[in-house]
């Protein structure tokens, strides 16, 4: 990695945003968006994780082989939820409406 | 140690090499959290899946206010956290302290605000095998939420804890005067776990709190 280092102007955006969106996310979690609430929150939720992620902890600046890491930790944490899902969701084991 | 720290040890090429190493590791750590964690996160996307009614009832049990400081002060923690490593690239040694130091105050803040919250749900009786006495709709599942939630936000408050020992060793070290801008990578690994923390909390505050917000009258 050559050396970077991010200054603490480029790290108050980030925070700035970061707190603006905790704003909006509690803010829309009061409207009734039917559905859509739980698809807005996690929408923001991840746009949040994903500023930490590149910026607060350097993946933006990072070597190939960490971010190959981090993608894969991610891959792997999507099997496990994909997985679990379809089976779960598709034997009516559990007391699911309609099943 | 503090002597040494510069020291190249013997299986790197440069003292870059060695810091990517270290930075490999940790994430390679990270990436076993993200699992531990998403076990969790799993769990409870297939309960709520199948009791959404309870799991609204019971998020709206939980204080809005609370969970949106919590989750503001962690984020201001997350922040002083990256000035503290931003200080230590460019060798200001008292900046490093103080950064720390507010690091460790903000999650000490946020520790103090969710048992402040756990003890109010304890008093309303809806802290699973301690004091559970709910009685409206749907209490087994109401229970489920609070079982799950009290896991989560344990381990995530464990975590927090572990941060706050972390950190503080970090403090005194600092301190003493052991890293520079040509050696900081303690600095640099810890504030990663830092704001893996933090991370965590992203995800679990609309997933407990802003469930069901919109249905309440």
């Amino acid at each position: 990695m050559a050396e970077h280092i991010v200054t603490k102007k480029q790290y108050s955006f980030v925070f700035g945003a970061l707190l603006l969106l905790t704003f909006v996310t509690t803010a829309v979690g009061m409207m009734d968006l039917g559905r859509l609430n739980v698809v807005v929150a996690l929408v923001i939720a991840v746009i949040k994780a994903m500023l930490v992620v590149l910026f607060f902890m350097h993946i933006y600046w990072s070597t190939k082989l960490t971010r190959v890491v981090v993608v894969s930790g991610l891959a792997w944490l999507a099997l496990l939820l994909w997985l679990t899902l379809t089976d779960v969701l598709s034997r009516g084991w559990l007391g699911f409406p309609g099943k | 140690m503090a002597n040494h720290s510069l020291a190249l040890r013997h299986q790197f090429d440069d003292v870059e090499q060695q810091k990517d190493a270290s930075t490999l590791g940790m994430w390679l750590f990270l990436a076993t959290e993200v699992l531990f964690f998403g076990g969790m996160f799993c769990c409870y996307t297939v309960y709520r899946s199948a009791y959404p009614a309870a799991f609204g009832q019971a998020s709206n049990h939980l204080n809005l206010i609370l969970g949106a400081v919590s989750t503001a002060i962690l984020i201001i923690s997350s922040f002083t956290m990256a000035c503290a490593v931003n200080s230590a690239a460019t060798g200001a040694k008292n900046a490093l302290v103080a950064f720390l130091s507010l690091t460790i105050l903000f999650a000490a803040a946020f520790l103090v605000i969710e048992m402040s919250e756990w003890r109010m749900l304890y008093q309303e009786g809806l802290m699973p095998g301690f004091n559970f006495t709910y009685k409206e709709i749907d209490p087994a599942h109401v229970q489920l939420f609070f079982c799950m939630y009290f896991s989560m936000t344990g381990l995530h408050a464990s975590h927090v804890t572990i941060g706050i020992v972390i950190l503080t060793v970090m403090a005194i070290r600092a301190w003493r005067g052991a890293f520079s801008p040509a050696y900081y990578t303690p600095i640099e690994i810890s504030g990663l776990y830092w704001h893996f923390v933090d991370l965590v909390w992203i995800f679990l505050f609309p997933l407990y709190y802003l469930i069901a917000r919109h249905l309440q009258g």
